[in-house]
């Protein structure tokens, strides 16, 4: 219940004074900076103060690397905050009245960008947990119905074209805050919608062990997500249709 | 016992005399009109779908996310919940069996068909001018539009309110019913103009102040005032030291109506939603008059403005805001607030920055934003949040910096004003 606590509060931290205290970030990171004016680069500047400049992240816990998902992935998401389906007010708020071509337009650029990966943020946790995740995400848990993360976001967890996010880089405040919403109802995708099915499944514990084990995993070489639908995966998803 | 039951009287007339009042000065029905034309053209559904956009009929009268018109869409409002009604023609649910007389009685007078007097959340006192005409258009187009069966949610308005019949008293304050009549010392364009800001365009729901009973005044049209559940404020037209255009291009004005920026700066908050579901779609003829009628608006301040008040700020502040404002702001708004084209609008001598109330750029500077996407903008430039990044010293000293600096006439602002919309939810 805690988790579920702690993840509620942080995902209606978006504009909370707490954040402003423990800033300090690589300035460069987050400060509008362009070279050209009419240029995508320019255009996206409303998302670098949270998201950094490529799309890799910056310090701020709660806010996910976007670089290098999946243009589908980011794409969806983009359309379910202006639709309001996905609900984080700070997001709702500025994509409400774009274009859905632009917001197109715009996940085609994140999802363009290689930029390297943050620094790691590893939370203390005890060796069995992080054991524990592993297991989880390499291999799933049979007995509960649990499929592998690596199933579908890929054996690097760079995610797969063109509807799965990659998982690498994120960092464990933001995942155990989307997991938590899936199981709370509060975050859904396109049905069949997967993720619900699987999170429902996960305790309160296995959430904070998968978050534990994925963010102390190095960056992968390569970090583009798999191509689409090489492997059959083993759960229907709406966000994924089979070709 | 004698005064007692004198008292008693009292109230018995009284209150028979309120009956009757109320019966008397209930709107009466508009004498039906034979022979209005029933046969609807694909010309005459168009330009009805394109005076429904004039009039943002979508804005309330869809839930987000929800069928065009099916309605349901909370409206908060001071005196609780309204939701708005299905306007799809659905013969149960929606307006399927009405005739295009009782739509122009609804538009003209805001009375429904079944005779109840709608709420003026319904913006009837600005529909009023619409002519009969413009209303069997929206009518036949609002026909031609798939039906959604959806019951009406009852409002969730608090007592007294929830009681219609006194909007008779309402009606009698702030509405004057009647069709825009045109005036014949001015020029075909500007009446163009003044009968869609006054009209459809309904700018005076938000750019007229409302006071505790929910109305506002002819005497006080388009002066700004706070949008009621919404905290933001809605510049004044008639100042030019809000949004008063009377030192603006006619070109720059219809830009920011309908392209949602321009040089001298960009919509953004709930006038980002008018754009975007409304002005956008105006031809450029009708966008043109509107910026000839806003631009004639009598400017009405009674005094110039104050002079720059940057030498009466704190140092120390000054300092701060102009340290944050270089880190932060100058990539786009440029070093000395003269911004960039139509992309990132100037700050210097921007009346939105300068204007009495801060709300605005306070909120702008906390949860960023988008100008809408428009034909003619299709792909605007946005500014980030920047309330994870700067506390309220620093929020209160950059808004404080933009509004003095650069001969800007604004008036400081404090962290405690950062700090109260700092808590709000962006919307």
């Amino acid at each position: 219940m805690l988790v579920r606590a702690i993840a509620i509060a942080v995902g209606l931290m978006g504009g909370s004074a707490a954040m402003a205290q423990q800033n300090p970030q690589s300035p460069r990171d987050t400060t509008p900076a362009f070279t050209s004016v009419d240029s995508i680069d320019a255009r996206v500047q409303g998302c670098v103060t949270c998201h950094g400049h490529q799309g890799q992240g910056t310090s701020s816990g709660y806010f996910p690397r976007i670089a290098g998902k999946p243009a589908g992935y980011l794409y969806n998401q983009l359309l379910a905050f202006k639709n309001g389906t996905r609900k984080y007010p700070p997001m709702n708020y500025l994509v409400a009245y774009l274009p859905d071509k632009y917001l197109h337009e715009i996940a085609e650029h994140f999802a363009g960008e290689r930029p390297p990966f943050a620094a790691r943020e590893i939370t203390p946790a005890d060796p069995a947990v992080v054991t524990r995740g592993q297991s989880l995400v390499t291999g799933g848990d049979e007995s509960r119905g649990i499929p592998a993360c690596v199933a579908c976001h890929g054996e690097r967890l760079t995610g797969m074209e063109p509807g799965i996010p990659g998982l690498a880089g994120l960092r464990p405040t933001y995942i155990v805050a989307q997991l938590t919403r899936w199981q709370l109802g509060d975050r859904h995708a396109t049905e069949p919608d997967c993720m619900k099915r699987i999170a429902t499944r996960l305790s309160d514990q296995d959430i904070v062990a998968v978050a534990a084990w994925l963010s102390r995993q190095e960056a992968p070489k390569d970090l583009s997500p798999e191509s689409s639908n090489l492997i059959r995966m083993p759960l229907a998803c709406g966000s994924q249709p089979r070709k | 016992m004698r005064k007692r039951t004198r008292f008693a009287l009292f109230v018995v007339i009284g209150l028979v005399v309120a009956m009757v009042a109320l019966y008397l000065l209930r709107p009466g029905l508009l004498p039906r009109m034979e022979g209005a034309r029933t046969n609807a053209t694909t010309e005459i559904i168009e330009r009805g779908e394109y005076l429904a956009r004039a009039g943002d009929c979508v804005a309330c009268h869809t839930e987000v996310n929800g069928p065009a018109f099916a309605g349901g869409r909370p409206m908060p409002t001071p005196f609780g919940n309204l939701y708005v009604p299905n306007i799809t023609p659905d013969d149960d649910t929606g307006i399927g069996l009405w005739s295009s007389d009782d739509f122009y009685r609804m538009m003209h007078t805001g009375v429904s068909r079944d005779g109840t007097l709608l709420y003026p959340a319904m913006p009837f006192a600005n529909y009023t001018n619409v002519t009969r005409e413009d209303s069997d258009a929206i009518y036949a187009y609002l026909m031609s539009v798939p039906p959604v069966k959806r019951e009406n949610r009852p409002h969730e308005l608090r007592f007294p309110f929830n009681q219609r019949e006194l909007l008779i008293g309402w009606r009698t304050l702030y509405f004057r019913e009647g069709e825009y009549q045109p005036d014949p010392k001015q020029s075909e364009q500007w009446n163009r103009g003044a009968y869609l800001v006054k009209g459809l365009g309904h700018c005076s729901m938000c750019h007229t102040a409302v006071n505790a009973l929910g109305g506002s005044r002819e005497s006080q049209a388009f002066e700004g005032g706070m949008i009621p559940n919404q905290n933001w404020y809605a510049p004044s037209l008639t100042s030019n030291r809000e949004a008063g255009l009377g030192n603006w291009d006619l070109q720059d004005i219809a830009d920011l109506l309908q392209v949602g920026t321009s040089k001298r700066g960009a919509v953004y908050g709930p006038m980002a939603e008018v754009v975007y579901n409304s002005l956008q779609y105006l031809t450029d003829d009708d966008a043109k008059a509107m910026a000839v009628y806003l631009r004639s608006l009598p400017p009405r301040d009674s005094e110039p403005p104050p002079p720059s008040q940057a030498r009466l700020v704190d140092p120390s502040v000054m300092e701060l805001g102009r340290k944050t404002y270089e880190e932060q702001c100058s990539m786009c708004h440029g070093k000395e607030g003269e911004g960039h084209g139509v992309s990132f609008p100037p700050l210097a001598g921007n009346q939105s920055i300068t204007m009495s109330s801060p709300v605005n750029s306070i909120r702008m500077v906390l949860n960023g934003g988008y100008s809408p996407g428009t034909k003619k903008n299709p792909r605007p430039h946005g500014m980030p949040p920047f309330s994870h990044l700067l506390d309220d010293k620093a929020v209160a000293a950059v808004v404080t910096y933009i509004r003095v600096a650069w001969n800007n006439s604004g008036t400081p602002v404090t962290p405690e004003q950062a700090n109260e919309l700092r808590t709000l939810i962006p919307e």
